[in-house]
């Protein structure tokens, strides 16, 4: 597979400050060297690259915004979305893992665990020796988690969990999973379960065509009894699960331009070296077209996130904009692989060339952490202050 | 032990179209994307792992312009102890013996154990600097290293010569040393690295504070001069073999065979 050039078309990189550089292209040669190589495989096995774990802990890659005093790298946001891009241009599922370790599972241990709870895990989860998993979305509600079945009862100093969550990125890996449970009140509670306890299973989901470089399955706690110190202490209802979630969307739409930039410069390279008719397909009006279609909306993406990672670091982020950021370059690089698959042909269905997989990846993308409809609800409420989701 | 690597930072032209600029004598550098030459990553990286056996300390340093520094920071990230920028317009300009009198003005009287430098780099293939500068500070040298081990003050180089043979030479340190790529695996900077050197202000000497005379270095000081730079016209006999790879392997086998290659 050819080196990889990076679409830059107005000289974006001299906006980033110069260790947003050096991560960026510190996680980049890391990407190229050790990830493309085999993602291909792992894809079609359905299998995770189990050494990668250990190597994004070793290069600071896992929860690289946590504070260094809990064994994080206390990057910066833009940094933080710097990886997720790059690791998202070799493939969302390696960037789901990712996401979901750092945002889904570090970062509420971080924000609303106790002192003892953040120095037992966030060490060994910012090094991969424990790999963690977050435990939303039922069988029956996802894009509506406030339904939720799975309970927590009071036992006297302990805790009974009970539920099944499904769709959990990493749970039958994870040593550790973060598990949401609405109390005898009414009120949700996240606790931190400890993935070999007696009730908890995680059985794999399979034949899976997306993201099947990541593990899904799902998180069930039947029985579970887990003591007080297990509950983060810190939540605050829904609040709490739908933050994390906004961290992660935030990387997710970082994510997206790698995807994109994956797609465009493989079709790019294809469509200036294919020869149709006695001349480059890269050399006819319709290519023309597609190319500088997509070219813009590159740009346009990653104006989008750039600016999201600057509001995020001066702390004016709101959920809004990461909304209208995941719900655009998403769904732009959803079509864009689509579009690139049908610049290369029959060769495009094949797993020698990435926009293939990545279409296949990005309509999980598109569906999970707020499908691409709820975001255009949260729009929709955002811009004229009327609620259009349902009733409750 | 105290090790000093010499590093540069190269153009990456591997992915792009080259092209020759109006003077005829440099690259049109636009679409250019900079990083550390190949060899010198090899050479930090011996650096790091001899200072993680033996102890002590290694110093990065680079002659360049401003935008240079940003090796140095890579350096340091990867786990350099101090790093030292040369960098004075006046040394601009300068050819392979220019470059290796900045560097012996700014290394001389130092404490000094081991000298590394890249081979060669990857944009003047020339391969000069560390011998001349092993001439200037009259220390042993060996090149092209392809093992590196520190036994108390005696290095021990196993380089590759002709024929596919492997010399081992044993040299007294302080020694200069240049290494090949592929004599070890070097890391990748770490987020936490880069996080650690952020900031740092990397001290920057130039031609007053080296007792340099400004003549010596630089264009004025060069003794040899670029002539012309040209992209060489495609050659005739060369044919491109397009295909899946088993083809182009079957194509390249008939062929060999057609020709009386095998
Ligand atoms: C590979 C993968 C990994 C995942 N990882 C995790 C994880 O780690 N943790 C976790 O908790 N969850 C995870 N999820 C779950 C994911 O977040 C949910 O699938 C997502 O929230 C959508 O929920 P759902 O599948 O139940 O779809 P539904 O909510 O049933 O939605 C079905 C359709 O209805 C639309 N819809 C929903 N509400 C409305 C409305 N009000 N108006 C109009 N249309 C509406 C949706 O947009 C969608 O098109 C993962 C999912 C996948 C596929």
């Amino acid at each position: 597979m050819a080196d990889f050039t990076e679409l830059d078309f107005y000289d974006l990189s001299s906006l980033f400050s110069e260790d947003d550089i050096m991560v960026r292209d510190m996680v980049r040669s890391y990407c190229t060297a050790k990830l493309m190589p085999i993602v291909a495989d792992e894809w079609e096995a359905g299998t995770f690259p189990m050494p990668v774990i250990g190597e994004m802990g070793e290069l600071g890659l896992l929860g690289p915004c946590v504070a260094e005093q809990y064994g994080g790298a206390g990057m910066t946001g833009t940094q933080y979305g710097l990886i997720c891009q790059e690791i998202e241009r070799v493939d969302s599922g390696l960037r789901s893992f990712n996401s979901v370790q750092g945002s889904l599972v570090m970062y509420p241990v971080e924000a609303f665990g106790s002192e003892e709870q953040k120095m037992e895990w966030l060490p060994k989860l910012a090094s991969g020796e424990v790999v963690g998993c977050f435990g939303l979305t039922e069988p029956d509600f996802g894009s509506d988690p406030a339904g939720m079945r799975s309970t927590c009862r009071k036992d006297g100093d302990d805790w009974i969990l009970n539920g099944q969550k499904m769709w959990i990125t990493n749970s039958s890996m994870s040593q550790m999973g973060i598990f949401w449970a609405m109390d005898e009140a009414g009120v949700c509670q996240g606790f931190i379960v400890d993935m070999s306890l007696p009730g908890v299973s995680a059985p794999e989901q399979k034949h899976k065509w997306s993201l099947r470089c990541s593990v899904t399955g799902e998180m069930i706690c039947q029985d579970v009894r887990v003591p007080e110190s297990s509950r983060l202490p810190n939540t605050q209802h829904m609040k709490s699960p739908l933050s994390c979630l906004t961290q992660a969307r935030y990387g997710i739409a970082w994510g997206a331009v790698g995807a994109m930039q994956a797609c465009f410069d493989e079709a790019l390279r294809y469509t200036q070296e294919r020869k149709i008719y006695n001349k480059p397909l890269a050399g006819f009006q319709l290519t023309a077209d597609k190319l500088a279609e997509m070219a813009t909306e590159i740009t346009k993406a990653q104006f989008l996130v750039w600016r999201l990672g600057q509001m995020k670091d001066n702390g004016t982020m709101l959920p809004k904009h990461v909304s209208m950021a995941k719900r655009n370059n998403v769904s732009k690089a959803l079509e864009m692989a689509h579009t690139c698959r049908t610049l290369l042909g029959a060769n495009g269905i094949t797993l020698e060339y990435q926009a293939g997989r990545h279409m296949c990846n990005l309509e999980t993308v598109l569906t999970y952490e707020g499908t691409h409809e709820i975001h255009t609800l949260i729009l929709g409420h955002q811009l004229s202050g009327v609620a259009p989701y349902g009733d409750r | 032990m105290d090790i000093y690597v010499c590093i540069k930072r190269v153009a990456d032209t591997s992915e792009v179209d080259i092209e020759i600029d109006r003077t005829g004598l440099a690259l049109t550098e636009d679409d250019f994307s900079y990083d550390i030459n190949e060899w010198d990553n090899f050479a930090v990286e011996a650096a790091l792992q001899l200072k993680e056996e033996h102890g002590g300390k290694v110093t990065a340093l680079t002659v360049g312009i401003e935008d240079d520094e940003e090796v140095l920071r890579r350096a340091l990230a990867m786990g350099c102890d101090e790093a030292l920028h040369l960098s004075d317009p006046c040394f601009e300009g300068s050819d392979a013996w220019g470059i290796a009198q900045i560097l012996s003005a700014a290394l001389k009287g130092k404490p000094l154990d081991l000298l590394l430098f890249g081979t060669v780099s990857a944009d003047e293939g020339a391969g000069q600097t560390g011998g001349f500068v092993a001439g200037l500070l009259d220390l042993p040298m060996v090149s092209l290293a392809t093992s590196l081990k520190v036994n108390g003050s005696i290095a021990t180089v196993s380089h590759e010569v002709e024929g596919g043979l492997e010399r081992v030479r044993e040299l007294d340190l302080p020694a200069v040393v240049t290494v090949q790529t592929g004599i070890n695996e070097p890391r990748y900077v770490s987020i936490r690295g880069i996080r650690k050197v952020s900031g740092i202000e990397i001290p920057v000497s130039g031609v007053g504070d080296l007792g340099l005379d400004p003549n010596q270095v630089g264009a004025s000081g060069a003794r040899v001069k670029l002539e012309e730079l040209f992209l060489p016209p495609q050659g005739q006999s060369a044919q491109m073999l397009e295909g899946s790879d088993d083809e182009i392997i079957d194509k390249l086998l008939d062929l060999l065979q057609e020709n009386g290659g095998l």
